[in-house]
């Protein structure tokens, strides 16, 4: 059983939470744990450092970390760790980073795991219409998608080893045009409140926006929102030709629930559909429905909402 | 002898773009003993790879140069190459050995490095996934062992001696400046990718197929089977509006996620 290696996900210069399920998944696929932080300032591997079920915290100090290039990423994590196979977590710079990494290492990549036993590892296909187990023969690098497994605990003192790197950055950031609200992106929701063309207009998605704000979430939209009305950016859809989601908790609000939809967040932990038609098909893969109009239902969701966190 | 010819000096863009064939994305699948059967499915090119067939034709546009179109796979997958060349590219080239069967990551990319290095590319483009997997592995795998730059999730690119990218990151959209040769993933952006007109057609019809083949290492990761997602257990429906803090309630008591 050959070395497990977690990279830590860094999430807006802070230690992403699902790492710790990270290690669970390692610990799924068997031997020694070790926990890798990528970072700017190696305080921030205390954060893992109290994980459970992890041998060894190494944190690869480098300037690379505050960037996105990948080939930076991956030659400094490359230098500064050992062999063995390595998990990170299913985010698109992190599944850019892996598959570099893989081709340093002369390795495969294994993308978007939902479930492993052993050395067999299982990730949806064709958008979640099916899934694909395969075996891996030796060492490998796996991406794991957040909210499939339960992250191990905290309580330990592991020791941290530091190691400064320099990576091979290749390409040169020229601006950034911020996004123009603080909401997150649906990419980094736990919540998620998506609106679709029974929105009725794009003025009505500030219904949607009251109800992120109460509870952490980010806003989406399906591909008819999208393509209906210009005030609703690409960068909000969901769907297969949009972003695939994998969050706590979804709500779909006026969306039919289309296969293609449905590509984008099916595997959600929980879904909440709110539609006037009981026949709308996504009511099928809803575990809470409520078949009424959104104007009769969010003013109430609201107000429970507000209660209950206020 | 020490001569330079227009060709050495002024150097016209060679550029690829990878494409893949794939289920058609609304065809329902289905798993027959442990394997997926495609037999009853349309098989077309995958959605993201129009969008960098037109990112690319877009850089040969701007800087002059040539486009091919490289999909490795067996003798069925020409048509999509046929469906590039209606679109405009200049050469299509199919990369197989009937040795090969599953591809894994590593001998995939093995094989499209040994490819584009014979055919010489500075620039190359692939779609940010293909639709079966869905992984995005093979544009930054392959430029790591070509040792290039790399872009993925490309919504718009301005082309000179570096390509100008927009790209989304944690902030908002980036603009980056990368530097060729490179390999570039494109997503659904600003580029809608263009029409085959009745000539392409025509065109695409006369085409050659180029054929190469490489050397693929032996693949370390093996498909075991295939299944169904398991089905969901059925919801909790409510009637009427009025419902929704019953809903609000079992959010925070059964379901734990508020
Ligand atoms: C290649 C391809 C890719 C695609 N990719 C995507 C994608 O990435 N994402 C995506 O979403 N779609 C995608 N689609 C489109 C998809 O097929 C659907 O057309 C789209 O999802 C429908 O959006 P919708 O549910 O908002 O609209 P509709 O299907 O029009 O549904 C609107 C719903 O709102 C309900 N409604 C109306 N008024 C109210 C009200 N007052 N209160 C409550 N409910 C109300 C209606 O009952 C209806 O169910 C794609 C399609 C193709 C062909």
């Amino acid at each position: 059983m050959t070395d497990k290696i977690v990279i830590a996900e860094l999430t807006k210069g802070t230690i992403n939470p699902s790492t710790a399920e990270l290690v669970a998944a390692a610990q799924a696929m068997g031997g020694n744990v070790t926990v890798v932080v990528p970072c700017t300032d190696a305080s921030m591997a205390n954060q893992v450092a109290s994980y459970d079920g992890v041998s060894k915290v190494i944190a690869v100090k480098s300037d690379v970390f505050a960037g996105n290039d990948s080939s930076g990423w991956a030659s400094a994590l490359d230098g500064a760790m050992p062999q063995g196979t390595v998990l990170f977590l299913a985010t698109s710079r992190s599944k850019d980073v892996a598959s570099r990494l893989a081709s340093r290492r002369g390795l495969s990549v294994v993308q978007d795991v939902v479930s492993i036993e052993g050395n067999n590892l299982t990730s949806p296909i064709y958008s979640g219409k099916a899934n694909q187990t395969v075996t891996v023969n030796g060492d490998a690098v796996v991406s794991v998608r957040a909210n499939v497994f339960s992250g191990v605990g905290s309580g330990s003192s592991n020791d941290v080893s530091v190691v400064d790197a320099s990576g091979d950055v290749k390409t040169a950031v020229q601006e950034i045009m911020q996004r123009a609200s603080a909401r997150l992106d649906v990419s980094e929701a736990n919540i998620i409140i998506s609106g679709g063309r029974g929105m009725g207009s794009p003025a009505n998605f500030t219904h949607l926006e009251a109800v992120a704000d109460t509870i952490g979430a980010a806003v989406g939209a399906s591909r008819a929102a999208v393509d209906t009305w210009e005030e609703i950016p690409h960068s909000m859809q969901v769907g297969q030709t949009g972003k695939t989601v994998n969050p706590n908790l979804y709500i779909a609000v006026g969306i039919s629930g289309a296969i293609q939809h449905l590509a984008g967040m099916r595997s959600s932990k929980y879904i909440v559909a709110i539609n006037k038609d009981a026949d709308a098909p996504i009511f099928q893969h809803a575990d809470y429905g409520i078949v009424a109009t959104w104007e009769e239902t969010l003013p109430v969701f609201q107000d429970a909402l507000s209660n209950l966190l206020g | 002898m020490n001569r330079f010819s227009l060709a050495d000096t002024i150097e016209m863009s060679t550029i690829v773009v990878l494409v893949k064939q794939v289920p058609d994305t609304n065809a329902k699948i289905a798993v027959q003993g442990g394997r997926v059967d495609l037999s009853t499915v349309k098989m077309e090119m995958s959605p993201y790879d129009g969008f960098a067939i037109e990112t690319a034709l877009r850089h040969k546009e701007a800087t002059g140069g040539t486009v091919t179109a490289l999909t490795v796979g067996a003798a069925g997958t020409e048509k999509i190459l046929k469906d590039a060349k209606a679109m405009g590219v200049d050469n299509i080239v199919r990369v197989w050995d009937d040795a090969w069967s599953e591809l894994d990551s590593n001998a995939l990319q093995s094989v499209l490095k040994e490819s584009i290095e014979s055919l010489g590319a500075h620039a190359v483009y692939c779609g940010k996934s293909a639709a079966d997997t869905g992984a995005g592995s093979t544009g930054p795998g392959l430029a790591e062992r070509l040792g290039w730059a790399n872009a993925s999730n490309i919504i718009n690119a301005e082309f000179g001696d570096a390509v100008t990218v927009s790209m989304p990151v944690e902030a908002g959209v980036a603009k980056i400046s990368v530097p060729l040769p490179a390999v570039i993933s494109c997503d659904k952006g600003d580029f809608k990718p263009r029409k085959a007109n009745v000539k392409g057609i025509m065109m695409a019809k006369k085409a050659k197929v180029e054929l190469l083949t490489a050397n693929a290492p032996a693949s370390s990761v093996v498909v075991a089977h295939h299944s169904m997602p398991a089905a969901k257990p059925a919801g909790k429906t409510y009637e009427g509006g009025s419902s929704a803090s019953e809903v609000v309630q079992l959010l925070r008591d059964e379901a734990n996620v508020l």
